[in-house]
């Protein structure tokens, strides 16, 4: 062998070997913290920009539009959640967004009835969860079923149960807004944990919304309200089961190599049916938690969010094409959506400006994303032989 | 000398009118690196996958440990000790070594009383670590996902992983294909590696200098049946050349 041909392959050995030169290793570091970078610096931008372009009129950086953003990504945020460990594992769930307005049609339905038949408020709410969850887990076993045993493409199944899912929410609701809830239920989707009250005579109160009127309770400012702490719970859920547990691990085992998942011997079939009950699972909790926050089932209420909630995914950096990703990552998603359509609303910029920004940053994400493999110096898709 | 661990004897597979397999018998014993050489359609790979459980045999009979071994599938060969190291090598690229060599069969740690169970990551990155140095195999860095291992170190990955879930037997297809030179050598090391640690290997190749650098006897395939089997002390390339091309054929004899 040439004396160059023997250096090469020295190369080789090392570039391999699994050591990164300083360049590359500062190209990774960005390419995983730029989401937080960005949602920093779009943060910073509008509590400076806000108030100068308001003349001081309307501020960013307060505690009543830190709980409006919270309280605005509850349901992108649970659609997300659960797409997340799809994607992972190399699938796609389209019927996310009909899904929850069944379930929010579904425990309207549970607990106005249920009330109506006698029974106290608080069990009727639960009943609603219960319905929400149940129904949408329902049509997530059908796609699980149909994707892993009869080897449809996930695409398709979710896209058709989609359609069924927004005829069904339809007829169930006959095509209004299920009414005629118990007013308690206003309480448990608006109530909060914390409640202040600024200026003279102010406190803070917990659990109990203090009984206030006129200037007081326009100064009275809501912290963590319910929907928020019950999504703070899913996510704590989610980032146990896809970073801690065995269910996890198998998730990226999926997305990564699905045929050495199978000669591992996971039970790969069952563990796919059990990802679109997931997601589907918590976007019936999204579609319960709205039908509390407006005392109202609604059957239009989640389409408009199916491509908000995939966004927040493809942001916070989950690979389409599987196997990695991380449930901050769709937090991080979600929040930079909401900053953004808050922060452009309180600009008086146009609101469809927001749909331009949102479609940019996913691309760029991508981008960000393909250019690690660039940076690791490794042919696209990430495989290298 | 030892029984053998893996004997076959009159094993025949056919597909449709081709006799892929026909009427091969042969032993391995423990310690032994057995080469299996053979042109491309010689029916090497067939004849592995009768023993790894991915076909069934037509006639002919398998033992292996003693026991009658006609695997319904793969994974009842791995669970009985056979671990097949496919080329593709059957590795999970965006997890790091310790997920892999636990892949399906993950290390879980008890927690509040049994209600959950968490994964052992740690357990999991020792336990992989003392069987990788036990095979004098050093990575940078174990909790990096393996893509950016080379293709020599996820080989080595695949080994270590059948070593640590006690392989009795381990076959091999191809393991140098699509390496660097310096990997080959590593990959080999590693073979002999295996041997002291007496676990027998099945080596399937068609390069030669490979089969002279490890094996203890080799195989020779043609058409299906076995033409030659030879300690590879005593043999040439030259012989197992003209034995793999069917010039020379010790069955017909």
């Amino acid at each position: 062998m040439s004396e160059r041909a023997v250096r090469a392959a020295r190369r080789v050995d090392v570039a391999a070997a699994g050591v990164l030169t300083p360049l590359q290793r500062a190209g990774l570091f960005l390419s995983r913290v730029w989401a937080w970078a960005f949602l920093g610096l779009m943060a910073l931008f509008f509590v400076a920009a806000v108030p100068l372009s308001t003349g001081g009129a309307v501020n960013f950086l307060t505690v009543r539009n830190s709980q409006n953003i919270l309280v605005a990504i509850v349901p992108v945020l649970l659609l997300g959640l659960g797409q997340t460990f799809v994607i992972i594992a190399a699938g796609i769930d389209l019927s996310v967004g009909w899904v929850m307005s069944l379930a929010s049609v579904l425990s309207a339905l549970a607990i106005r009835d249920s009330y109506d038949a006698g029974l106290p408020l608080f069990p009727a709410v639960v009943l609603g969860l219960l319905a929400a969850v149940a129904g949408a887990a329902f049509v997530g076993f059908v796609n699980g079923v149909v994707i892993a045993k009869l080897k449809v493409p996930a695409f398709i199944v979710t896209l058709g149960t989609s359609f069924i899912v927004r005829g069904v929410a339809y007829l169930m609701s006959e095509n209004t807004t299920v009414i005629g809830l118990p007013a308690g239920v206003r309480a448990y989707g608006n109530d909060a944990l914390v409640y202040l009250v600024g200026g003279p005579g102010g406190g803070i109160y917990f659990l109990a919304r203090p009984e206030l009127s006129g200037a007081m309770l326009r100064r009275m400012d809501i912290l963590l309200p319910w929907p928020v702490i019950m999504t703070a719970a899913v996510v704590a859920w989610a980032m146990f089961l896809l970073h801690r547990t065995r269910f996890g691990r198998h998730t990226f085992a999926i997305g990564g190599n699905m045929d050495a998942a199978i000669r591992a011997g996971i039970p790969v079939d069952r563990h796919i049916v059990a990802l679109y009950m997931l997601s589907a699972a918590t976007s019936g909790v999204a579609g319960f938690l709205s039908t509390l926050r407006y005392t109202a089932g609604s059957a239009v209420i989640g389409d408009p969010l199916l491509l908000s909630s995939i966004a927040a995914v493809i942001i916070g950096g989950v690979s389409m094409s599987g196997g990695s990703g991380a449930i901050v990552g769709t937090v991080i998603g979600a929040l930079i959506i909401a900053v953004l359509t808050t922060g452009l609303v309180m600009l008086n910029v146009d609101a469809f400006w927001q749909f331009i920004v949102v479609g940019t940053v996913v691309i760029v994400a991508v981008l960000i994303d393909q250019s690690r493999d660039l940076i690791m110096g490794r042919p696209k898709g990430g495989v290298r032989r | 000398m030892s029984d053998p661990i893996l004997s076959i004897r009159g094993l025949t597979k056919i597909f449709g009118g081709l006799v892929a397999v026909d009427a091969v018998s042969f032993d391995v014993r423990r310690g032994e690196v057995v080469g299996l050489l053979g042109d491309n359609g010689a029916g090497k790979s067939t004849l592995i996958k009768c023993v790894s459980g991915v076909h069934r045999p037509e006639e002919g009979e398998i033992r292996f440990d003693g026991e009658p071994a006609l695997f319904a599938s793969p994974m009842d060969a791995r669970r009985a000790g056979i671990e097949t190291i496919y080329q593709d090598l059957a590795l999970a690229n965006n997890l790091d070594v310790g997920a892999n060599i636990f892949l399906g069969r993950e290390a879980r740690r008890r927690r509040l009383g049994g209600l959950i169970q968490t994964l052992d990551d740690k357990f999991m990155l020792r336990e992989s670590r003392e069987t990788l140095d036990s095979l004098q195999i050093r990575f940078p860095s174990l909790t990096q996902p393996i893509q950016t291992l080379s293709g020599g170190q996820r080989q080595a990955v695949a080994i270590a992983r059948a070593v640590y879930w006690d392989a009795k037997l381990m076959i091999m297809d191809e393991p140098t294909n699509n390496l660097g030179v310096p990997e080959q050598m590593k990959v080999l090391e590693l073979i002999r590696t295996l041997r002291d640690r007496n676990v027998p290997v099945i080596l399937i190749t068609h390069i030669l200098p490979d089969a002279f650098a490890v094996t203890d006897r080799v195989i020779v395939m043609h058409r299906g049946r076995k033409v030659a089997e030879k300690a590879t002390a005593s043999t040439t390339a030259e012989e197992l050349v003209q034995y793999m091309v069917g010039a020379r054929d010790d069955a017909a004899a």
